[in-house]
């Protein structure tokens, strides 16, 4: 590889390589399939990599992230949410939040993307075959989440209870509703969803998502909680989860930081010598309780 | 492979036009009040005075096109585009005359991140391989100069391709020039010069102890390997990095001036409105800006002038030095305290840090 890097003798142009693996920064371009509105402010889209040798050796694990962009507006970090035992598509599902993700919104089907994957770390699924697994999800945080518990669902045997609580502001902001009603109807799952104001006719729990956490008091014995959401409910999530006696090597969490290159080399993502994009979004909270205090 | 060679004063230009044949030199150039490397012609006598603004644009430029995209109208469904990525760039060999060690230093501070990380930066990589390194020892020690704290120092050859050691006054002022790579060997080599006699390279020696010298009288050297742990130690010291960024107005010139600040954006421009043709674009950033980590729900990590300062430095005696075998990623140029508009001074910082500690040291 250096060699097609280095200049020749006399050419003053020089072609940097092409492909992820050659330049880490040059994206693969991908087709959107289909979209799908979750949401008022969420969008899913699924895509695939032109390139059919690119896609078919394409592999993640659950949790790794990839920069999705628009050519001409910019690039932004979203969770592969997807799991990597459905590979038919990569999907990636955008709260709107500004110009990357407002323009993301606005694409159809056919159009093109650039996809920058897999980046990061993932979750510890190997280490947590034959455990029971409390999922905590507080709105678009439902996304990464949504890897974790597709694998598990479709290696059902190897995990033990598996426990769902997923909570959004209201009704109406609950994203992967085909998901949610899946889930409802599995006898080999237990499904929770709350929101903040329930109107008249929701059947299921109001409040937040930590009040209803200590309510269902799931056991910490064997068990590890995977949580992902809005940075004030994990610090009280966090703390619910102490009460009820897990330790910090029992919970998981993702981390946001502002990210750019995704390789560790831009130096955006840091938390002292860690870098989100490298040793990151995954970290136990007993790695976060060790992180210089700068979340 | 290493070798000495002797250029006289008078010689420099003719030396430098032939160890620079093919490639572009960039030699320090007076602009205004700054002194900036620019594109050298042949022939013409470089300056050897100190630049203001180190050499680290011509391997790292301020803002470089990442690739360009050009979209298409899909012939057999119009209604859709195509994208192509066009990774092309034009890299030119090239030469930097006239840095100095802190300067040439700071690309293995980059070469660190850049190449051996996890992943190759392969811009990076072919701009670094096109280049050569000529730095010039440094015979008289700046007010603000602190190298020998750091790592570095006034012959610090680190990152450097051919050290210059000027020796001699008068009609005998002249440069020691010796090979540090064998890519700097080859370029010496082509220069077709004498060879430095051991007076003239004992010469070189004496200029290097006694600017070695100065520097220690200005300021005695420290130790700064124990600084890593201090500075985390200080990390939730608020009222102390309060008390260190009270002046500061966040303005970010200590970081452009800065032969080790590598951080970057990425953003993507048009060409025109339509969207059909346009690059993604790389440009240097710096935590000291208040959108360094601004998330887009609002939330920002270090929202606080005193929380970026802190990142600052101890990115570079703290966090970097843990993750590189403990060589600190600040050179001692003092560039960032000459630069700054209120003269916030690094060197108070990783002192009184280190000092406080050592007084109270389970604080
Ligand atoms: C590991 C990880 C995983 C993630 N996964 C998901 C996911 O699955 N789904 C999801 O929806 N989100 C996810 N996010 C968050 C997502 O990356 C952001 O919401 C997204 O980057 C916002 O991009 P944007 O361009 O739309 O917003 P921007 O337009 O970049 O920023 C939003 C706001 O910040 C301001 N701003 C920010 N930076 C600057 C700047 N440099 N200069 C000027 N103004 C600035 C803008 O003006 C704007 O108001 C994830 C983030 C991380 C780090
Ligand atoms: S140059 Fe000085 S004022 Fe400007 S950001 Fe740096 S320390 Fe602050
Ligand atoms: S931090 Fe300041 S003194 Fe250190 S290398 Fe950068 S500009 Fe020079
Ligand atoms: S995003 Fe560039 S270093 Fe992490």
């Amino acid at each position: 590889m250096p060699d097609a890097i280095t200049p020749q003798a006399g050419a003053h142009a020089t072609t940097l390589g092409t492909g992820f693996t050659d330049n880490p920064y040059l994206p693969d371009v991908a087709t959107v399939l289909e979209t799908v509105q979750e949401t008022p402010t969420i969008k899913t889209l699924r895509v695939r990599i032109d390139d059919p040798a690119r896609m078919e050796s394409f592999r993640f694990n659950p949790g790794q992230v990839g920069q999705l962009s628009l050519f001409g507006v910019g690039e932004s970090t979203f969770v592969i949410n997807s799991p990597p035992t459905r590979m038919d598509y990569l999907q990636f599902s955008i709260m709107r939040a500004g110009e990357v993700t407002a323009a993301l919104h606005g694409l159809k089907p056919g159009d093109k993307v650039g996809v920058r994957a897999p980046l990061g770390n993932w979750f510890p699924f190997e280490d947590m075959r034959g455990k029971d697994i409390v999922f905590v999800g507080g709105g678009i945080g439902m996304a990464p989440l949504r890897t974790l518990l597709l694998y598990m669902l479709d290696n059902r045997a190897d995990y033990g209870n598996i426990t769902l609580l997923y909570g959004a502001r209201t009704p109406s902001d609950m994203a992967f509703r085909d998901d949610v009603q899946e889930w409802l109807g599995r006898s080999d799952m237990q499904t929770t969803l709350t929101v903040d104001q329930a109107p008249e006719d929701w059947p299921h729990r109001a409040g937040l998502i930590p009040h209803v956490l200590l309510d269902l008091a799931p056991s910490n014995a064997n068990s590890v909680a995977v949580l992902c959401g809005p940075p004030i409910m994990i610090k009280f999530t966090v703390e619910a989860l102490k009460k009820l006696h897990f330790a910090d090597e029992q919970i998981i969490t993702t981390l946001e930081r502002r990210m750019k290159c995704g390789i560790g080399i831009c130096g955006r993502c840091n938390i002292g010598t860690k870098y989100v994009c490298m040793d990151g979004p995954v970290f136990t909270y007993a790695e976060l309780r060790d992180l210089p205090n700068e979340l | 492979m290493s070798f000495a060679r002797y250029i006289a004063r008078g010689e420099l230009a003719r030396a430098l036009d032939d160890m620079a044949r093919g490639r572009v030199t960039y030699a320090p150039r007076r602009e205004g009040d700054a002194v900036v490397f620019r594109p050298r012609a042949e022939g013409e006598e470089p300056l050897l005075a100190r630049a203001t603004v180190p050499p680290k644009g011509v391997i790292f430029p301020q803002s470089e096109r990442l690739f360009a995209f050009i979209r298409e109208k899909d012939p057999n469904d119009p209604g859709h585009t195509t994208v192509r990525l066009d990774s092309t760039v034009d890299i030119e060999p090239a030469l930097i005359f006239g840095g100095r060690p802190c300067d040439a230093r700071g690309f293995h501070i980059f070469d660190r991140v850049y190449l051996n990380g996890p992943h190759r930066d392969p811009y990076y990589a072919a701009r670094r391989e096109a280049t050569v390194v000529v730095t010039l020892a440094c015979n008289k020690a700046g007010s603000t100069c602190f190298c020998h704290w750091t790592g570095c120092g006034p012959a610090d050859t680190t990152g450097s391709d051919i050290l210059l050691t000027p020796v001699g006054e008068g009609a005998d002022a002249g440069f020691v020039a010796v090979a540090v790579t064998e890519r700097g060997g080859a370029v010496l080599e082509a220069a077709n010069l004498p060879e430095a006699d051991a007076a003239r390279s004992d010469a070189a020696q004496a200029v290097h102890a006694a600017t070695q010298a100065a520097l220690d009288a200005q300021s005695p050297a420290r130790d700064l390997s124990a600084t890593p742990a201090r500075l985390l130690e200080r990390f939730s010291d608020s009222d102390f990095w309060r008390d260190m960024s009270d002046k500061c107005l966040s303005c970010g010139a200590c970081t452009y001036l800065c032969p080790t600040c590598y951080c970057f954006n990425i953003t993507d421009e048009n060409d025109g409105g339509d969207g059909m043709r346009g690059r993604r674009l790389r440009s240097w950033d710096n935590c000291m800006s208040s959108l360094f980590t601004r998330e887009a729900s609002g939330h920002n990590p270090r929202m606080g002038k005193a929380l970026r300062l802190r990142n600052r430095v101890g990115h570079k005696f703290s966090y970097y030095p843990q993750l590189h075998e403990g060589v600190v990623s600040c050179n001692g140029c003092g560039r960032c305290i000459t630069g700054c508009p209120v003269s916030v001074d690094i060197r108070e910082m990783v002192v009184r840090a280190t000092e406080a500690n050592e007084e109270t040291p389970n604080a």
